[in-house]
């Protein structure tokens, strides 16, 4: 998959460090997103993927560091930094007695979408889902869930959109069609995406550039193909495993250019 | 703050209700089983006293009525919150372009709304079974209204501060944070009756009281009482700043420890 050209950064993190109760869930963690880059945060349990993202959503507040999104600071420029923004997440969901269509309007409200009821059928009809429009949200499978949570998060077109595990709990019909949408989505829009996920095959299709977390830092980063060969691992997944379970890597391509003359 | 947003969490909780038929129960049955037993109460009270009281007995069922002002009103802030939470909708509000006032003040359309629906209700059955006109207030019933209903919202605000700071097992809150209060409000009976005396000066410290001893008063002598509702305007706003305060340092306080999304999530 062709890599898009660095460009504008969309998200930066400086320095990162989120303490609950003494114990660094984020210690410096650093990153950037630019416009048009699927950026991948990998990681076991418990490896400060989702606080990372809580931070930069602005649900958790960082213990020290800085957040800025469209070059301006986080917390300052909250409600005009998140109307360029969206997300989704495996673990929300939309009110369950509500009818596909009132819940999507709801949002389209709130992010203030023009014409809100052709935006929804668009999204809707992108998704393949159409038919659910009148539909009770908490009826829906959980992929069917997943791709409404999706046309949530489009609503507003966004430029930043953050996914955590889109397609966690979705068979791998379901899930492949998530992917391509949202590879359509960063196309079509342009937009920077910060995705987490625990399926490599996600991984390995649809982000540019990876970021291993274990313990809050940062130990590995690249993009997939370069990070398998760096670590002298058959297959990303090996690469996590060893990660989650020794914490650290050795970085073939470090090793040799420290012995080379 | 955007008209616009508050618009729209309004339009989301107008579809719960509309979409939940029993949620509109709970909003109705419950006051009017209230009602229907006090108003027997009264019937049986002026049936068995003479002179001025049986007159007077009928404050009960305005105080039965006005007191569920309070309570919806709280009803609307704290459950709307809940709705959120049980849902697993609150990440998705909170990290929306949603600023926490908007949200606030969307909760507080709910209450006034949850009261008109009530309201109305009660007030057909009380003039229908009890000959009782919540109308014989006069124009009075509106500050009083009002001002009972700023007390919900204040009242709102702590409970949801309550539940954000002991989490979903703290939620019965929600109901039970007016009851707090309703032994010393004296909505069934005056401050005079509330002993030891000490006592009653918590109660006139508190908004509600006024409105219901100037709901007495009204009834007794047709007068408006003008000294009380200043006191209860007066010690509304004194309240209503304090819960916003509570609310927001808790909000605050729920995204440094980072509960917020465990919170929500759970």
């Amino acid at each position: 998959m062709p890599s898009p050209i660095p460009s504008e950064v969309i998200l930066e993190a400086r320095d990162l460090t989120r303490e609950f109760d003494g114990v660094k869930a984020l210690d410096k963690f650093s990153l950037k997103l630019h416009r048009g880059q699927v950026l991948g945060l990998l990681g076991a349990n418990g490896a400060g993927k989702t606080t990372a993202m809580n931070c930069m959503l602005g649900l958790t507040l960082p213990t020290s560091g800085g957040l800025y999104a469209f070059g301006k600071e986080l917390q300052s420029h909250r409600i005009e930094i998140l109307r360029r923004a969206n997300f989704s997440s495996a673990y929300t969901a939309l009110p369950a007695n509500l009818l596909v269509w009132q819940n999507l309007l709801v949002f389209a409200k709130i992010y203030r979408v023009p014409k809100p009821k052709e935006r929804i059928a668009e999204l809707l009809e992108m998704m393949e889902i159409s038919h659910l429009h009148k539909r009770v949200t908490g009826q829906l499978s959980a992929g069917e869930s997943t791709r409404v949570n999706l046309c949530k998060a489009l609503l507003n077109k966004p430029e930043l959109l953050l996914l955590d595990e889109p397609t966690a709990s979705l068979d791998p019909d379901i899930a492949d069609k998530v992917r391509k949408i949202v590879l359509r989505i960063r196309s079509e829009l342009n937009c920077g995406i910060l995705y987490t996920s625990h399926n490599m095959k996600d991984i390995e299709e649809v982000c540019d550039h990876l970021m291993f977390l274990h313990k809050g830092k940062v130990v590995m980063e690249g993009t997939p193909k370069d990070i398998v060969e760096r670590s002298s691992s058959s297959t990303l997944e090996d690469v996590f495993i060893k990660i989650a379970r020794d914490g650290e890597i050795v970085d073939e391509t470090a090793k040799k250019e420290e012995v080379a003359p | 703050m955007s008209l616009h947003v508050i618009q729209a969490l309004v339009l989301r909780y107008l579809f719960l209700y509309t979409r939940s038929p029993m949620r509109l129960i709970e909003l109705i049955f419950w006051p009017v089983v209230e009602l229907v037993i006090w108003g027997y109460l009264t019937l049986f009270i002026q049936e068995n006293t003479t002179g001025d009281f049986p007159r007077i007995i009928v404050f009960l069922l305005g105080a039965m009525i006005l007191w569920d002002v309070i309570f919806r009103a709280q009803q609307g802030v704290a459950i709307s919150f809940l709705e959120d939470v049980w849902t697993r909708n609150l990440l998705n509000v909170f990290v929306a372009p949603v600023r926490t006032i908007e949200y606030l003040a969307a909760t507080f359309c709910v209450g006034f709304l949850r009261i008109l629906v009530t309201i109305t209700v009660l007030g057909l059955v009380a003039g229908l079974m009890y000959s009782f006109n919540i109308f014989t207030l006069g124009w009075a019933l509106l500050p009083f209204f009002m001002n009972l209903m700023v007390s919900g919202w204040a009242l709102g605000m702590i409970s949801t501060a309550l539940i954000l700071r002991w989490g979903q097992a703290a939620e019965s809150l929600a109901w039970a944070v007016p009851f707090f209060i309703q032994p010393f409000i004296a909505v069934f009976y005056p401050v005079s009756a509330i002993k030891p005396e000490w006592v009653q000066t918590i109660s006139w410290a508190l908004p509600p009281t006024h409105v219901f001893e100037g709901m007495r008063e009204v009834l007794k002598t047709g007068v408006f009482a003008w000294d009380k509702f200043f006191w209860a305007a007066g010690l509304n706003l004194i309240f209503l700043t304090a819960a916003g305060m509570v609310f927001f340092y808790m909000l605050t306080l729920t995204r440094r420890r980072g509960l917020l999304t465990k919170f929500a999530t759970q």
